[in-house]
């Protein structure tokens, strides 16, 4: 094991004494950036996603607002993280004479996608609230929308928080090909270090590490939270 | 107050209510009864258009609320509605329950006269005969105050003010049943629709539940009820509907309805549920 002591002696002193640590705190702040913005923006297209897939379709407006959504989630769920990437940041920008760093154009792309799948646990989820909630928001004059917000969506988003969680775990995890768009993430951070001391076994178990720890403590903190969302549900 | 007009509803093919014809006026207590599935339910819910009518006319406060062109949840606010499952917001407290709509909708209108004023202020600067503001008398904070102290007061009538911050599922459904009747009283309505209130209770929470309507009734509010308690019927209502097959086919104060029913049907009806 002696050959392992000093791939570790070498990692050690590339990431404290060249500077290696800055790349990766770097990289961990892209990681998390990309994931977090991406889930919210995921949040909010879902949401309103969702929203418009359940609203009746007597009227004609619904329906066509229910088409592009319906277009949307497939175009989205129908092509690989990496092609949309790629697409948006070689094809779409340059077309639209626009200029975004990768790390803009991973969160944007990461938003629009996870949104896409955010609409359909979110539709399961307002579909999993009784239909007399929103009946009991109606018969006392509130609109649809005002019922939607205040009511149905929070016991909806109650309902969904570990699928919810579930979804912000993938989004940490497949941060890890933005490096395609040259955002540096910690993959590119710790390939760097690998390359740079030509011994890649102890960055890449230190990056696996890091994953997972990440993983763990957003776990905890969605079952916190959800501790406390089921607060209305407690018995006492 | 409410005049229901040749009232039609189908579901595709299924007529569910044909050519339903009422008047109601204020002060009524009008308790509607029939064999399941007659469309009793479907007629309570038309009229806050809870289902759409597929034809006639609901003439509510002199408005037709039946088309589609009228911006139903204005009307809705004067219409309290309570359900067979009540329905509480689990998400809110019992206090919340009560206060949401009052508040929301004060909030609203509100806002609607702060953004009128600001366009008039702004054209008033281009008028010479200045138009005069809508006076606003109101704070968001009060608004909350008011609706509190009056949600309060009415869970103080119904002996549950010590619930007031619970949520629902804490409740018995009786209390249940009673929040939800007070909640749709904040809104001061004109008329209330009850849709089975006591069906989905214990039998021994029916009585506090009906006890809390008669109290309406002895107040003078206009009840509509869809019911399968006939004894409630007998003492409180002044005008019982029978439903079959989506018609009226009897309309007669209680007297006469349980005393002496005319239509075969509702003989027939009368015979199973007054054992």
């Amino acid at each position: 094991m002696g050959d392992f002591e000093r791939k570790v002696e070498r990692f050690i002193e590339i990431f404290i004494n060249q500077n290696g640590y800055v790349k990766v705190v770097e990289g961990l702040k892209n990681t998390l950036l990309i994931a977090i913005l991406g889930l919210i923006i995921g949040i909010l297209i879902g949401t309103i996603i969702a929203t418009v897939r359940v609203i009746p379709k007597y009227k004609v407006l619904p329906r066509i607002l229910n088409g592009i959504c319906s277009f949307y989630v497939g175009l989205f769920r129908g092509t690989p993280m990496v092609v949309q990437l790629l697409v948006c940041y070689y094809v779409m920008l340059p077309l639209m004479g626009a200029h975004m760093t990768g790390v803009q154009v991973a969160i944007l792309v990461f938003g629009l996608n996870s949104g896409a799948y955010i609409s359909e646990i979110m539709r399961s989820g307002i579909l999993s609230v009784d239909s007399g909630q929103m009946e009991a928001g109606r018969a006392v004059g509130l609109s649809f929308g005002t019922t939607m917000i205040k009511i149905v969506i929070p016991q909806a988003v109650k309902n969904i928080l570990p699928t919810l969680g579930n979804e912000f775990i993938t989004l940490i995890k497949e941060t890890s090909v933005v490096s395609f768009v040259g955002a540096a993430d910690l993959y590119v951070a710790f390939s760097y270090i690998g390359s740079n001391s030509y011994e890649f076994m102890v960055p890449y178990l230190v990056m696996a590490i890091i994953y997972i720890v990440l993983v763990m403590i957003i776990s905890l903190g969605i079952k916190t939270m959800e501790r406390s969302l089921r607060k209305s549900d407690r018995r006492h | 107050m409410i005049d229901v007009i040749n009232l039609e509803k189908h579901f595709g093919e299924n007529q569910v209510l044909n050519d339903i014809s009422v008047t109601i006026d204020k002060g009524d207590i009008v308790v509607v009864v029939g064999p399941s599935g007659s469309g009793k339910s479907t007629f309570l819910r038309c009229l806050n258009c809870m289902e759409d009518p597929t034809g006639g006319q609901i003439i509510f406060n002199g408005v037709d609320i039946a088309d589609v062109k009228v911006d139903i949840n204005i009307h809705r606010r004067r219409m309290g509605m309570v359900f067979q499952h009540f329905n509480l917001f689990n998400n809110k407290t019992v206090i919340q329950n009560i206060m949401l709509a009052p508040v929301h909708v004060q909030c609203q209108d509100l806002r609607k006269a702060k953004q009128k004023n600001l366009l008039l202020r702004f054209t008033n600067l281009f008028r010479k005969e200045k138009k005069a503001l809508e006076p606003i008398t109101t704070t968001k904070v009060k608004i909350k105050e008011d609706a509190r102290e009056n949600a309060l007061a009415l869970l103080r009538r119904i002996g549950l003010e010590d619930k007031a911050d619970v949520y629902p599922s804490t409740l018995s459904g009786g209390q249940k049943q009673r929040v939800a009747i007070v909640r749709s009283l904040a809104m001061n309505p004109d008329v209330i629709l009850f849709d089975e209130p006591t069906s989905a209770l214990d039998p021994e929470m029916v009585g506090e539940v009906l006890d809390l309507m008669k109290d309406l009734a002895r107040e003078g509010m206009t009840m509509i009820i869809v019911t399968h308690e006939m004894g409630f019927a007998k003492e409180v209502a002044n005008k019982v509907l029978f439903i079959d097959e989506g018609k009226i086919l009897e309309s007669a104060p209680p007297k006469e309805f349980f005393g002496n029913p005319k239509n075969p049907r509702l003989q027939d009806f009368l015979s199973k549920v007054l054992v």
